[in-house]
């Protein structure tokens, strides 16, 4: 099994996303923004957090109109896998992979702590080693991680079950708590909490392994 | 040529640094400002015959975000 992750200038967790993927037992390729072409026999593509481009203009922005992203699209467009991490999140909702947006967090402070995602369901690859309604904790840093979207996007996220996590104690404004959301085909995954931060004991907590664990062992049979 | 865009959140998208921003103009006596929006301007210098279907197609595809901004062009 393969991944590739994108890398943007400023990012900045690229190489915690390779460890993470390379711990649950795929190879990994980094991929250079300027590439016109994702390397071949990807099963899944990560795009990692950080500050691409300085968050200038608006976060993800400009990482979404590289030539990478053009790519990273039609990989989505096909039903390919993907999983967008806090600025990544950012990315694939501003390249309308992904609905709604990312506004500055309400009380304007940029936050960075652990904090309690409901899972919320667990019917895709990313969430089926979780149980729905299970509390897992999982790290926060970001600046612009509030969600919002039009009611009419919420309320059919809501119907589609393609909420994936909502904090527990909403940290930044986020629109009915939500944390991370799924694509219609539940194959592309954004989220701004960070579980390549959990992934290992010396990082102090591993609720985030067992995404990548059992992403690794459903691509395995897919 | 120039083209000034203006970029505003849309109304009804919270804009939490226009709040910001008003309750430190009531810290400092301005009790009448009713409310604050921010937003930004976005000057682009531009060959001698670039429409404003260009600057329009720019702002969909860049400078603004239609999910949560509206944008208007000011060509001079």
């Amino acid at each position: 099994m393969k991944a590739a992750v994108i890398v943007f200038p400023g990012s900045n967790c690229d190489r915690d996303l390779a460890e993470g993927f390379r711990k649950a037992g795929l190879d990994v390729q980094m991929v250079w923004h300027k590439d016109t072409a994702l390397p071949s026999g990807i099963d899944i593509v990560g795009i990692p957090g950080g500050f691409s481009f300085g968050d200038y203009l608006r976060c993800g922005a400009i990482a979404a109109n590289s030539p990478i992203c053009h790519e990273v699209k039609a990989h989505a467009e096909r039903g390919g896998y993907a999983i967008g991490i806090c600025n990544g999140f950012q990315v694939l909702t501003e390249t309308k992979i992904l609905p709604g947006a990312l506004l500055r967090n309400a009380n304007l402070k940029y936050i960075c702590r652990t904090v309690g995602l409901d899972v919320a369901e667990s019917q895709s690859v990313f969430t089926q080693g979780y149980e729905v309604g299970e509390t897992i904790r999982i790290p926060i840093a970001h600046h612009d991680g509030n969600y919002t979207a039009d009611a009419a996007t919420l309320d059919a996220l809501e119907a589609e079950d393609r909420v994936a996590f909502r904090y527990t104690d909403n940290p930044n404004g986020s629109d009915r708590d939500i944390a991370g959301i799924l694509s219609s085909n539940r194959r592309v995954l954004g989220m701004m909490p960070h579980p390549e931060r959990a992934c290992d004991p010396a990082q102090g907590n591993e609720d985030g392994a067992r995404l990548f664990a059992h992403l690794t062992a459903a691509l395995a049979e897919a | 040529m120039k083209a000034r865009v203006h970029v505003m959140l849309k109304d009804g998208v919270l804009d939490p640094q226009g709040e910001a921003v008003k309750h430190a103009l009531h810290g400092m006596g301005f009790d009448g400002v009713g409310g604050v929006r921010q937003g930004k301007v976005i000057e682009l210098d531009l060959e001698d015959g670039t429409g404003e279907d260009a600057v329009r197609e720019m702002c969909e595809k860049l400078l603004a975000n239609t999910v949560i901004e509206s944008y208007s062009i000011e060509m001079a």
